[in-house]
């Protein structure tokens, strides 16, 4: 880990190294040259500084300035150290919390009459359009239950993926356990309104997808791997969108240093990092709004099974 | 290259990490009861509320715009019923003048007839009054005239010649 960490310090005064005498002009063959004394045998490619960047640590680095060593913490056999991206999660939560529970007290304090005003009407255009292109038109009745949890979802993936996009952060959407979760969540959400709309029986029914007995081997199977494909869909898209983004950026920053060249630096690697960031911008946005409205679509794909049985039926 | 494949598969990018889950499900779950208290349920009730006092207004507007039509049409239809009314009203006058003035007239005309009538009575009876008396006072007038005519044309010779050329008439005729 050590070594790491001062590799990456290393890093980091190469790419000043690099940035600012191009900034003034000037020519920096001292750069080739140490590239050429360190070399790959010493930081372990660019695959590993990628790697590492992406990866959780136990490190909150801010090079060149400090480092942070995070308290490990093992109960009952479990490590549940706080890592870089639990830090960063708290960070998104303290955020949320400040910023809606003064957007909520703001409701609290207006009274009918009044329009909100600031970022109380930004919140609320927000809020309503989760609430109506998102939770009503895949919901349809009674998504007032889901409103919470995806509005909630929303905003966090949201906020994480953004903080993925300032220097230091990290996004702990990039990590698969983070999307794992959340679409675990989704994931028995969808089922307690499934039982709830079709009951025990309903779902259980719904599992033959309403075929004959002797197609059940078949169907049941294919049906319980549909169940979990979902969430597994959900984890997956969030993760590898977030990954992606990152792992580009860095690789183009790295043909720079791999062709040693600083015309490459400028004309591609610097062009083209930063058309990403503004993809990535998007698609954080992107991803947080298709990730919530899965969640419904799969919500109200689950509750309104009975109605599609119903009609089938008839 | 074929590093960074191998860092990839062994680097734990797909090792779902139990602490990290742990923190995510803690963390999740504390932000959604708190945001749910705090913000989503008094931002989705005022959204709500708003949205019903937006519908109980367009509704209400609904009502009177269908209220004022109604007043408009019951207004229409009295001005229809007071424009027919009064049409029939003016008519019914103008019937009453009509056969009034026809029958003014026709007494008038009735009257003057009479009146002319009884005008031309009295002139002619008031004519011939006159011719009577115009009769009677050229007769009288006529016979004084002749009396004074006779007085002055009394002769003593000429009546005794016309004696005497009588007498000798009567004694010829003898013969």
């Amino acid at each position: 880990m050590k070594r790491f960490n001062a590799l990456r310090t290393g890093e980091l005064v190469r790419v000043a190294a690099l940035i600012i005498p191009l900034l003034f002009g000037c020519s920096v063959s001292a750069y080739a040259a140490s590239a050429g004394e360190h070399g790959e045998e010493e930081h372990g490619g660019p695959g590993e500084v990628i790697m590492h960047h992406i990866l959780d640590s136990n490190v909150m680095a801010f090079e060149p300035f400090a480092e942070f060593e995070l308290p490990k913490i093992v109960i009952g056999g479990f490590d549940i150290s706080i890592t870089r991206h639990v830090v960063f999660m708290w960070i998104a939560a303290v955020i949320l919390l400040l910023v809606y529970g003064y957007v909520g007290n703001k409701y609290k304090s207006i009274s009918k009459r009044q329009a909100p005003g600031g970022l109380a009407n930004a919140m609320e255009a927000l809020v309503e359009f989760i609430r109506l292109d998102v939770a009503k038109s895949n919901i349809g009745e009674g998504y007032e239950k889901h409103m919470p949890y995806l509005l909630t979802v929303f905003v966090f993936i949201l906020l994480l993926n953004l903080l993925g996009l300032i220097p230091y952060g990290a996004a702990a959407t990039g990590n698969i356990s983070v999307t794992l979760t959340l679409a675990v969540f989704t994931f028995f959400i969808t089922q307690v309104s499934a039982i709830k709309a079709n009951g025990i029986k309903g779902y259980l029914a719904h599992l033959t997808a309403g075929t004959h007995w002797a197609l059940w081997i078949i169907m049941i199977p294919i049906e319980v791997i549909g169940l979990f494909a979902k969430p597994f869909a959900l984890t997956v898209r969030l993760f590898a969108n977030m990954t992606a983004g990152h792992i580009i950026i860095l690789s183009l920053i790295f043909i720079s240093f791999i062709l040693h060249s600083y015309i490459v630096a400028v004309f591609v690697s610097v062009p083209f990092a930063i058309f990403i960031y503004l993809i990535k911008i998007f698609v954080s946005f992107l991803q947080a709004f298709i990730f919530t409205t899965l969640s419904a679509l799969f919500s109200g794909l689950a509750s309104s099974h009975e109605n599609h049985e119903a009609e089938a039926a008839h | 290259m074929l590093t960074s494949g191998i860092i990839v598969l062994s680097g734990g990018l797909l090792d779902p990490n139990p602490g990290l889950i742990f923190w995510t499900t803690v963390t999740f779950l504390i932000v959604l009861f708190i945001l749910k208290k705090f913000t989503w349920k008094p931002m989705l009730n005022a959204l709500e509320e708003r949205e019903k006092g937006i519908q109980q207004s367009i509704d209400r507007a609904y009502k009177a715009k269908e209220e004022a039509e109604e007043v408009l049409r019951k207004n229409r239809e009295l001005l229809a019923k007071a424009d027919s009314e009064a049409e029939k009203i003016i008519r019914e006058g103008k019937e009453y003048g009509d056969k009034l003035r026809a029958e003014i007239t026709e007494k008038a005309h009735t009257e003057a007839a009479r009146m002319i009538a009884s005008a031309k009575e009295e002139i002619e009876q008031e004519k011939r009054r006159a011719l009577t008396e115009l009769r009677t006072e050229v007769a009288d007038l006529a016979v004084k005239g002749a009396e004074k005519i006779i007085m002055a044309n009394l002769d003593a010779e000429k009546q005794k010649k016309i004696v005497e050329s009588m007498i000798q008439d009567l004694s010829q005729n003898r013969n």
